[in-house]
């Protein structure tokens, strides 16, 4: 045990340093989803200036304050699946994966390693995403952040373990980002994140209720609006749910070579 | 148990779908000596290297290394051992010490890492990332990774194939070096060549069977015991004095070039007798003698190349 932990310790540290030397790896994890965010604020801001009042139009507001931060910290999970999907992928096909499966690290050790570089980075995103909020958001942010960073983490453990089953199923690791966008992104219109669940036509709206993403939106949007965690106790079970099933698959599933 | 049997493999047989890799499978190991596996592409090698490393398990027969069960007691015997596989990669950008000091932190007991990167070459390569390095550096990496816990067996599975020829005899020395250190080495190769400069005992593996096990040296003399002595001279009757040395069995003659085929010890010095004897004239002379794909032909009826 003491040693499962240390081990898991020196890799997550290695792995957060070569994440590091990817090109495009800090940018596209940390600036990209703060750029999203401050540069459609700033867009939606100014569409809602220029409407005929001088007032902003209450959804557009509506639109700031939950609809963005949410989607933002949604596509900062969703990526971060991605990307665990593609370096899965690489790992696998290069012989990564069977080499550290040859030393005395447990093979589970190796993936969690994994997971925790990416709920680190996801934290990072978010904690820069709202400090950049702060100064340059048009309408501020007030929103719970510890809470709201633990709902994220959440969400993002929990789709996570989606990304096992994906991987395990991605033929080449040339296939992880095309086949793992065309699985997860179709999840976002019917997340409930701009049209709400219940207003979806009755077919869409039972798929939505299968989908993991309608309760991660559910528990963000919630969370963002200062509800207490005991509002959102059916979200977090579907979510602690979902990551028991894909766990499930994905062990008997997951290949290593 | 005998212990000066490192690795007991018995009757090992390994399947995937209808492809039989590895069947009926058996060999040993001796403590101290550098065995290898040698056979084509796709004879078994890999599969049967990575039963005994317990990373596959076979479908029937029994392994013992270092006296464990491979799969059983796969968390004791990872300690005592040392792996390289083939075709194997680190993650592009990981430094080279950082790949050291790595492995060193999985393992209870380690090696110090400068000496061992020094030993191999690769000190002024330590800040060096792994798809920066060629393939000469990535193989000695490799190596250090193999050799970080201080292990009794090394297994080395294909490591030279791609290298470069300088590179390969690079590698030679490190493997004979680690023989040096009182290791045990398994591994396996498709050069002949290779095999013969760096084996102790090889088992030539055919279809996932094996053929024959013994020194080279041995697997030849029994298998081509025939050698060619080529002697150029304008000598009159040169032939005919070769025809007559009792250890020929063939002579063949081209202008003044003739070969001189036969087996046994004496042929050579028996043709160097004849010649003196007769005071020939002599531009050229050379003995060629059999080698491992050699006796890979006799044994399969096909070369190891194709
Ligand atoms: N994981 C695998 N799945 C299916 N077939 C395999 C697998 N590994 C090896 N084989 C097949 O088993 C045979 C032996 O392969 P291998 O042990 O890699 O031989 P070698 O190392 O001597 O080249 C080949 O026919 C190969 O295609
Ligand atoms: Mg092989």
């Amino acid at each position: 045990m003491r040693a499962m932990l240390r081990h898991l310790l020196h890799l997550t540290l290695l792995e957060i340093k070569i994440f590091v030397r990817e090109p495009l790896g800090v940018f596209g994890s940390l600036a990209v989803p703060v750029l999203l965010f401050l540069v459609v604020g700033r867009i939606a801001i100014g569409s809602a200036n220029d409407s005929d009042t001088r007032e902003a139009a209450p959804g557009d507001i509506e639109f700031l304050r939950t609809d963005l931060p949410v989607f933002v910290a949604v596509m900062i999970a969703l990526s971060a699946v991605l990307s665990l999907v593609t370096i899965i992928g690489i790992y696998r096909e290069g012989g990564i994966l069977k080499r550290l499966r040859a030393t005395p690290v447990r093979p589970p050790t190796i993936l969690l390693a994994h997971v925790l570089v990416k709920l680190i980075f996801t934290a990072a995103a978010l904690g820069l995403m709202l400090l950049a909020g702060r100064r340059f958001y048009p309408v501020g942010v007030d929103a719970p952040l510890a809470a709201f960073t633990a709902a994220l983490v959440l969400t993002t453990w929990s789709i996570l373990s989606i990304g096992f089953v994906i991987a395990s199923l991605v033929p080449t690791a040339r296939f992880a980002q095309p086949l793992g966008a065309l699985l997860l992104y179709p999840m976002i219109p019917l997340s409930g994140l701009f049209t709400p669940v219940e207003t979806l036509p009755p077919a869409l709206a039972a798929v939505a209720r299968f989908l993991p993403l309608t309760y991660a939106v559910s528990l963000l949007r919630g969370i963002w609006s200062g509800n207490p965690w005991s509002a959102h106790a059916g979200d977090i079970a579907a979510l602690v749910l979902v990551f028991v099933l894909a766990t499930a698959v994905a062990s008997r599933v997951f290949r290593w070579e | 148990m005998n212990p000066d049997l490192v690795i007991e493999v018995d009757a090992i047989r390994k399947a995937y779908g209808p492809t039989v890799a590895a069947d009926d499978v058996s060999f040993a190991v001796r403590r101290g000596e550098i065995f290898g596996l040698i056979g084509p592409n796709g004879a078994g090698k890999t599969t049967t290297m990575e039963c005994v490393e317990g990373l596959r398990e076979p479908d029937a027969g029994r392994i013992a290394v270092l006296g464990l069960d491979p799969v059983r007691d796969r968390r004791a015997l990872q300690l005592r051992i040392g792996v390289q596989l083939q075709e194997a990669q680190l993650q592009k950008r990981i430094k080279v010490w950082e790949a050291v000091a790595f492995w060193r932190s999985l393992y209870p007991t380690a090696i110090d890492g400068d000496p061992l990167l020094r030993q191999l070459g690769l000190h002024d390569k330590r800040d060096a990332w792994f798809m920066t390095l060629s393939g000469g550096q990535k193989q000695r990496l490799f190596i250090a990774l193999a050799l970080v816990n201080d292990p009794e067996v090394v297994f080395l599975d294909e490591l030279t194939t791609g290298l470069d020829p300088q590179a390969r005899r690079a590698i030679w020395d490190l493997v004979h070096d680690i023989r040096e250190r009182g290791k045990t080495v398994f591994l396996t190769t498709h050069l002949m060549e290779e095999a013969e400069r760096l084996c102790d005992r090889v088992a030539i593996i055919d279809h996932g069977r094996i053929v024959d096990v013994d020194p080279p040296a041995k697997l030849i003399e029994r298998h081509c015991p025939q050698r060619t002595v080529v002697v150029a001279t304008d000598h009159d009757g040169a032939a005919d004095r070769f025809r007559a040395i009792p250890s020929a069995t063939a002579v063949r003659r081209e202008g003044g070039r003739h070969e001189i085929e036969g087996r046994g010890d004496t042929l050579v010095t028996d043709v160097i007798h004849t010649i003196s004897e007769h005071r020939m004239p002599v531009s050229e002379f050379r003995t060629v003698l059999p080698t491992l794909e050699d006796v890979f032909l006799t044994l399969t009826g096909r070369s190891i190349r194709a």
